[in-house]
């Protein structure tokens, strides 16, 4: 087996990839064309976020899914988030937005150029299917503003009591019956065939049991998986536009191989600079990463033994370790079901239950939070979730801030003083509790 | 005898603390960290051992005489002594240093006549320099490059009239010289130094003849135990500069956690406000670090606030405070940013407001954002110790103390003269743990 070197920013020639990672390469390569080409092959575009993405039912009308939230990544990524959150600002956006918003409104207007070097079609429906983060909402005004195109909106009510009621989907069926599927009908001129819709979800399920042994393998100890800056890439096909395909089914099959095998050997995760040697700290991780500054972020930890085992951000678009698949036999129920399970719209009891468990089950040495500077969605409450998980686990937590995509908000030096001492700390109370 | 030393290499100031094996404070030394923290680090701990030292001498001076503390004043006159000695040192090191620049091009044609001014300038000041340590007399700082700085351009002006060479050239030499002089600490022997300031005590004061010999022998017998470095710990800002290795490097959190529970024990939460940054710190009944909050993105209300605020009034640092304290209307002020400062200064001035207000307004500002970042970091319990530069000045200290009555009731609030140095303790207890375990 091959080593897999993940590099965010750039593919030296003696990087060797692993078949999972030159299959998601590819199949990235694929879809960015696909979307280029839409406005030549006459192929509808449906613009959609990662939590609450309906992907297997936009596929049932023939539509290119396109996330804006991932060309923010892959534009913070690629350094160049920073101008098209000034250009954004330009324009009139204050420096409260989101920057997912700014960067993806500033790509739009330095002439929309994606990922593969080409254009981005504009969008035919914009599909709003979570509504969590009611920044979602202002962003599709913001579109909507922009390409005059239809718009449609399914509601997904806040588990703020912390459950899914009989009424939540039935309320959500209704949305996609009367509302959502028509929708789609019109603009793509395909009937919709429920039976496709259950082909779809099938696939789905399969991808996802295999997507989620994967998260879990990090219970091994030493963790063969880093859930965090390796669990990013680990989720990009389940979270994005290949749920309810085939080519995910693939990718999760190799994926998992090379996990076996990473286990087998007894080996660590691996990181931009190869395998890490030694698991000295295991983490838990709420909030979203740093993409500006990712790999320099990731190896503030890896350089340090530590590793992430499970992280909240990795349960953004679908959370599976609670049961849910996606059920041919209940497509609509089902279809509504994934988007109330999404992390987002937990309340934040279910949420400090959730990182409470992880650190746990994965016996994690504590809980780190990156707070967000630009997403309330994620901060809010942030400070009250970790003082409950450290009273409910006996584990130390941390806090450190920077932003998703702005450059200006990441200070390497504050982040690696803070992360050193948390590091430090961990290892002060291991020594002191072994004294004791 | 095995020592530990602890570094704190802080963005404005570095210090070193000195540790024994019995967890006692042997000594302190600080420096300003110059952006060399190399050196500033050297400096700081040879200051540190010459501080041991003292207190060596102290504890056989005190066995004896039973305690009675009858060489006080010898021990006094002893470190005025080695100062001055110390200073002399330097100063022919400056002297050398500054020859040697009139080598270059531009002093070429009046090369002599500076080489003989400048000859002139430190005849004075070494003529002058025991009254600089003289019993009683007041030096502004304790760093050379201050004391030396300003009697040097004393001299240099009134020799420059008198030679009439260029005051500016003699300035120049100066500043060429004065930065090589500051990062190469006195490199003579230590022991010889602290024999030469005996021998100049002693044969000052006449009132101590009888004693002299036994004297001698306590001090030489001090002189005599080794100080060995056994394990060294660097925290702080400057830490990853230094060629420690991992082992020796602690975040300057657990150590300010540390030195504050040695300090007083049963503190809970720590308040740090440094030169450019502001820690909140939770630590358990071993001073074992629970929680932590640092400012973050922004070191508005940090102590370079105050410099800058010191600066744009044209005050001292330790100005500011004294006159804040004089204020009974303070000022409301809520921003806390350093580049607004000015700004909000002068708009503030030219409302007709008072200085002291003004002032007493900008302490408070950086109490309510000291306390947020407390709050954030799990609130306060009682012990609390307040560390930093910024627990030196009072009316930081009185709306601290105000605040925390406010928001927490009554609670025990510790704040050490030695503050400064809390840090540094900690990694020296560090330093000692990593021997010990």
């Amino acid at each position: 087996m091959s080593t897999t070197i993940i590099r965010p920013n750039s593919a030296p020639a003696e990087i060797i990839r692993d078949a999972s990672m030159s299959k998601q390469k590819d199949m990235l390569a694929r879809h960015y064309d696909r979307l280029s080409d839409a406005p030549q092959s006459g192929e509808k575009v449906c613009a959609t976020f990662v939590p609450g993405n309906l992907n297997e039912l936009i596929m049932c009308f023939d539509m290119v899914n396109n996330l804006p939230e991932v060309n923010a990544i892959q534009s913070g990524l690629r350094k160049q988030s920073g101008p098209y959150v000034l250009e954004s600002e330009k324009i009139g956006h204050s420096e409260d937005v989101c920057t997912y918003v700014k960067s993806d409104i500033g790509m739009m207007a330095k002439g929309n150029i994606g990922p593969n070097g080409r254009r981005m079609p504009d969008p035919d429906v914009l599909l709003l299917s979570y509504t969590g983060c009611f920044t979602f909402m202002k962003w599709f005004e913001l579109l909507r503003e922009q390409y005059k195109c239809e718009t449609v909106m399914l509601h997904t009510p806040y588990l703020g009591d912390g459950k899914i009621t009989p009424e939540m989907i039935q309320y959500m069926v209704k949305q996609l019956k009367q509302d959502v599927i028509p929708t789609l009908e019109r603009v793509s001129g395909v009937k919709f065939d429920i039976d496709r819709l259950r082909e779809n979800l099938r696939r789905s399920a399969k991808a996802e049991d295999d997507h989620l042994w994967v998260l879990q393998s990090a219970k091994n100890k030493p963790s063969p998986i880093d859930a965090y800056f390796g669990g990013i890439y680990y989720v990009g096909p389940i979270f994005g536009a290949f749920r309810g395909t085939d080519d995910a089914i693939e990718y999760y099959k190799f994926l998992r191989e090379e996990v076996e095998e990473r286990i087998r050997l007894g080996k660590g995760p691996v990181t931009p600079d190869g395998d890490m040697p030694r698991e000295k700290y295991r983490l838990v991780v709420e909030g979203p990463p740093n993409y500006t500054h990712f790999r320099q972020f990731w190896k503030m930890f890896y350089d340090e033994g530590a590793v992430v085992v499970a992280s909240s951000y990795t349960k953004v678009g679908g959370t599976y370790d609670y049961g849910f698949r996606h059920d041919a036999d209940n497509p609509l129920e089902s279809l509504a079901e994934y988007c109330l399970n999404v992390y987002t719209n937990r309340n934040l009891p279910m949420r400090v239950d959730m990182l409470a468990n992880y650190i746990n089950e994965y016996e994690a040495d504590g809980l780190l939070i990156n707070s967000i500077k630009s997403c309330n969605s994620f901060s809010a409450g942030q400070l009250l979730m970790m003082r409950e998980v450290e009273k409910r686990t006996g584990k130390p937590a941390a806090f450190i801030e920077t932003d998703l995509v702005d450059p200006r908000y990441f200070s390497a030096a504050n982040v690696k003083n803070r992360l050193e001492s948390y590091f430090q700390m961990i290892e002060q109370k291991r020594s002191s509790s072994a004294a004791a | 005898m095995r020592t530990f030393i602890g570094i704190d290499l802080g963005s404005t100031t570095t210090k070193a603390v000195l540790l024994d094996e019995n967890q006692h404070v042997l000594g302190r030394g600080i420096t300003n960290s110059r952006s060399n923290y190399a050196t500033a680090a050297r400096v700081a701990s040879e200051e540190a051992r010459v501080d041991g030292r003292f207190t060596l001498f102290r504890r056989a001076l005190t066995d004896l005489d039973g305690g009675a503390h009858r060489f006080d004043e010898f021990l006094a006159a002893l470190e005025r002594g080695f100062r001055l000695e110390q200073f002399l040192e330097q100063l022919t090191d400056l002297e050398v240093t500054c020859i040697d620049q009139l080598k270059a091009e531009r002093f070429a044609k009046v090369g002599d006549s500076l080489r003989e001014a400048l000859g002139e300038i430190f005849l004075r000041l070494r003529k002058e320099a025991p009254e600089l340590y003289a019993p009683g007399a007041k030096r502004k700082s304790d760093f050379f490059r201050d004391i030396a700085g300003s009697r040097f351009h004393v001299h240099a002006e009134a020799i420059a009239k008198e030679a009439g060479v260029g005051h500016d050239m003699l300035l120049n030499a100066y500043d060429k010289s004065i930065i090589d002089v500051e990062n190469r600490p006195p490199s003579g022997d230590l022991d010889d130094k602290f024999r030469r300031a005996m021998a100049r005590v002693l044969g000052d004061t006449k009132a101590l003849s009888g004693d002299a010999a036994s004297l001698t022998t306590a001090i030489e017998g001090s002189l005599g135990i080794e100080l060995a470095e056994t394990y060294l710990v660097g925290t702080g800002y400057g830490r990853v500069t230094l060629p420690f290795s991992k082992e020796h490097i602690r975040s300057e959190i657990l150590c300010h956690g540390l030195g504050a529970h040695m300090m007083y024990p049963k503190t809970r939460t720590v308040l740090d406000i440094g030169g450019q940054d502001t820690k909140g710190i939770q630590v358990d009944a071993s001073g074992i670090v629970e929680n932590f909050q640092m400012n973050d993105r922004c070191a508005a209300g940090c102590g370079r606030y105050l410099g800058y605020i010191a600066d744009e009034m044209n005050m001292g640092l330790h100005e500011l405070g004294p006159l804040a304290m004089q204020s009974n209307k303070p000022a409301r002020i809520n921003s806390t940013c350093t580049v607004f400062a000015g700004a909000e200064l002068r708009d503030r001035l030219s409302l007709g407001e008072k200085r002291e207000d003004i002032l007493a307004g900008l302490h408070r500002a950086i109490m309510l954002r000291a306390m947020s970042i407390i709050s954030r970091s799990g609130g306060v319990t009682d012990e609390f110790t307040f560390t930093g530069g910024v627990a030196k000045n009072d009316a930081a200290v009185r709306e601290l103390r105000q605040l925390i009555k406010e928001n927490y009731g009554d609670v025990v609030i510790n704040i050490n003269p030695d503050s400064i140095y809390t840090g540094a303790l900690g990694a020296a207890e560090f330093a000692r743990r990593a021997v010990d375990a």
